[in-house]
């Protein structure tokens, strides 16, 4: 019976490797949610239509070769609700966001553009409060924002702001990142606590009656970027930030492009207790919900200590983790050693647990 | 976390699998069915069946409110929810549930105000604050969410809202346990009795199952440590020869229930005559309508629905899952058509589904898991 049960598995994770298809009828809320519909929605339409080398990686940002100049280029828009939260706002997001994606490809964040929507009826203060937090998020983060566009839309359309921002940073040379040069053996380090901004948001919106001290965790990461490859360049694979479908959505990803498998323990990836208690009580996993300052890196086994340790010693790194390792089977695919001393699958997040969150 | 950890302690875990396999007969096969479908969950999330010897079997049985909800009364339900001037709200499990054409999530992507609720006391929130709206709460589940709609449904009645009703689904745990020990297609050893239903009900309503049947039942909460307690329990009740009911969960199942909770369900609803499970057919007494003191209240008696029976996808085996007799992977479409994400039966879309927890969690190979650990 075991050897029957192995077959249908084997046929389901054939199939799961077939290049997703966008069949869908109407746009729902999970295809915004990080998961497998936005999975689907991504490769299935959107890479699909514009099909390119650049594109095709499906990365945090594009790499490109701009006379001979390794150049990435990214974009994100943020349409969070409410627009001030517990730890920061919708224009610390918008900055830290595109931040985020330029370094975790291994470049410098050089410049920032930025485009606005807003609604009718909106209180100036509020826009300059995020002004201000935008420029301010850019002064720590050591980027200017150079160009950008306004619209206003009727009230009732906007929920008071929308911000995009469209980021181009300058790929360090040291840095080799690309998921398929990941290896069985490699470890997996991650920053720190996660699904503090996920939990945060959720609270906020005060839909849910919890009260508990959560504060998002948005930053930039940028000098955890700089502290592995100062550290350990040759060695660090790849890098991710885990937001929107959190931790779990990363690692499928990775096990995914790099047909390894990755083996987290449970007991080692930080969760706040407030965050640990929050999750239990709406039956939602943290290893789903986002995270907006955090980065995961693979690291060869042999420069793993050194390039914790490098993470260890940023501000604000020192709960830094070594949390799992890769492994040749089951390729694909997430197991969890369970705190309980069992184990399980992760897989990518399906349908939409959360409020909007960035 | 306090009061969770102590629940989920690896070393305890061990100890506990060392005497359940300490208690296996060699040579015998067991098969425990767990009830609830809360109780499924846990197994799969903290990968229970990695501390039980191969011969313990955990069959999953078909406690889980959402995947019992034929496809006839989830397009009652969006009938309602499409109409002009309704809130319809649910749980957040309910949304994805296909019906005949289409699930409530896809109703409200194409405009219908549709709204996950954590509570019904949350759709009468919506309901006080939106009185020119006509609010729909579609209530689901055992005995274990039914007191909870009984209650909101006689606030409503005290403050005299006119515009709040319930779509009733609820159903009761004893009738179809009752249609699966008759079940000539399924040999089972002992029961992990249900712990939230049990907290309303208590156990005595399980008494048939050792009386008639010669089972063992324990009634189990729904931490890991709870459930493996549960099965050194029934185990050692197998080894001695004997079959009762024990009750591990008497941190919150007191033997004779929660009477206040069943005198609310009482004041509030009546059996229906019959009811259609999804899967399982028509059984006699097996749900819960509104008495005739809250018709008011009555979104069938409210709204026209069509009340017709949809007859299940031909490829879904949801009926033999949920019966226990086959499990999740051996469906015809497990896994390929049916998925969390396309489910075509429900047991794929609650979290509490049997299939859904398979897929999520178990769907790999155990044996070498272990070999490569």
């Amino acid at each position: 019976m075991a050897d029957l049960e192995e077959e249908v598995l084997a046929r389901i994770e054939r199939q799961r490797k077939l290049r997703p298809r966008f069949r869908d009828s109407v746009i729902t809320m999970a295809h915004g949610a990080g998961g497998k519909a936005t999975h689907t929605l991504v490769a299935g339409l959107f890479a699909h239509a514009y099909a390119n080398d650049a594109l095709s990686e499906l990365a945090d940002a594009a790499r490109l070769d701009i006379a001979g100049a390794p150049v990435a280029f990214t974009t994100d828009a943020f349409v969070v609700k409410p627009l001030r939260f517990p730890g920061g706002s919708i224009g610390e997001l918008a900055i830290n966001g595109t931040v985020n994606d330029l370094a975790v490809s291994g470049a410098k964040p050089l410049a920032i553009a930025t485009a606005f929507v807003l609604e009718e009826g909106l209180d100036a203060n509020v826009l300059k409060a995020e002004v201000e937090a935008m420029a301010r998020a850019a002064e720590a983060a050591g980027v200017p924002v150079v160009a950008g566009d306004t619209k206003v839309v009727e009230r009732g359309k906007a929920d008071g702001m929308y911000i995009t921002t469209t980021g181009i940073g300058v790929g360090d040379e040291r840095a080799r990142l690309s998921a398929t040069s990941i290896r069985p053996g490699d470890h997996i380090l991650l920053s720190g606590y996660i699904a503090d901004h996920g939990t945060a948001i959720m609270l906020a919106r005060g839909e849910l009656e919890l009260d508990a001290d959560v504060v998002s965790d948005t930053r930039s990461v940028w000098p955890f970027v700089v502290a592995l490859l100062d550290a350990a360049a040759p060695h660090v694979r790849v890098m991710r930030d885990p937001t929107r479908g959190g931790v779990a959505t990363v690692l499928n990803e990775l096990a995914g492009d790099a047909d390894v498998g990755v083996v987290l323990d449970e007991d080692r990836v930080p969760v706040r207790p407030p965050v640990k208690g929050a999750c239990e009580i709406l039956g939602i996993d943290p290893m789903y919900v986002a995270n907006e300052g955090q980065l995961i890196a693979v690291v060869a086994e042999e420069a793993a200590p050194h390039a914790l340790a490098a993470l260890r010693s940023v501000p604000g790194g020192e709960d830094a983790v070594d949390v799992g390792r890769v492994a040749d089977q089951p390729a694909g695919m997430v197991l969890v050693n369970t705190t309980f001393g069992g184990t399980r699958i992760m897989d990518m997040l399906i349908g939409d647990p959360l409020p909007r969150i960035c | 976390m306090k009061f969770v950890d102590e629940y989920r302690d690896a070393g305890l875990a061990r100890a506990l699998g060392t005497k359940i396999a300490a208690l296996a007969e060699p040579g015998r096969h067991y098969k425990i069915m767990e009830v609830c479908g809360g109780h499924t969950h846990t197994i799969y999330k903290h990968g229970i069946e990695d501390h039980l010897p191969e011969t313990v079997e955990l069959v999953h049985g078909p406690g889980c409110p959402v995947c019992v909800i034929p496809m006839g009364r989830v397009d009652d339900g969006i009938t309602i929810a499409r109409r002009d001037n309704v809130i319809f709200t649910c749980f957040g499990d309910m949304m994805r549930v296909p019906g005949g054409d289409g699930s409530l999530l896809d109703a409200k992507a194409q405009g219908a105000d549709v709204r996950f609720v954590y509570s019904p006391l949350d759709a009468l929130k919506i309901a006080r604050n939106n009185p020119d709206k006509d609010v729909v709460f579609y209530a689901i589940g055992f005995e274990t969410t039914a007191p909870s709609t009984a209650l909101t449904l006689m606030r409503a009645k005290a403050e005299g809202l006119k515009n709040f009703s319930v779509m009733c689904n609820h159903v009761t745990i004893v009738p179809p346990l009752k249609a699966l020990l008759e079940s000539p297609d399924l040999r089972l050893d002992a029961f992990i009795g249900p712990g939230h239903v049990s907290t309303v009900v208590g156990c005595r309503p399980y008494e048939f199952i050792p009386k008639d049947y010669g089972q063992p039942v324990v009634v189990a909460g729904f931490e890991p440590l709870d459930l493996l307690q549960a099965i050194l329990m029934l185990m050692t009740q197998l080894a001695d020869g004997r079959a009762e009911i024990e009750n591990q969960y008497a941190r919150a199942v007191p033997w004779e229930g929660n009477t206040r909770a069943l005198e609310v369900m009482q004041e509030v609803f009546r059996l229906r005559p019959y009811f259609e499970w999804r899967g399982l057919g028509f059984i006699s007494q097996s749900a819960l309508s509104l008495t005739d003191d809250y018709a008011d209240f009555d979104a069938e008696l409210r709204f026209d629905v069509p009340g017709v029976r949809v007859a299940d996808p031909k490829a879904c085996q949801c009926g033999e899952v949920l019966k226990g007799v086959i499990k999740p992977w051996e469906c015809k479409v497990f896994g390929t058509a049916c998925t969390p994400e396309t489910p075509i039966g429900t047991c794929m879309v609650s979290s509490e589904g049997a299939c859904a927890a398979y897929y999520n969690f178990g769907r790999f190979a155990r044996s070498k898991a272990r070999a490569g650990a």
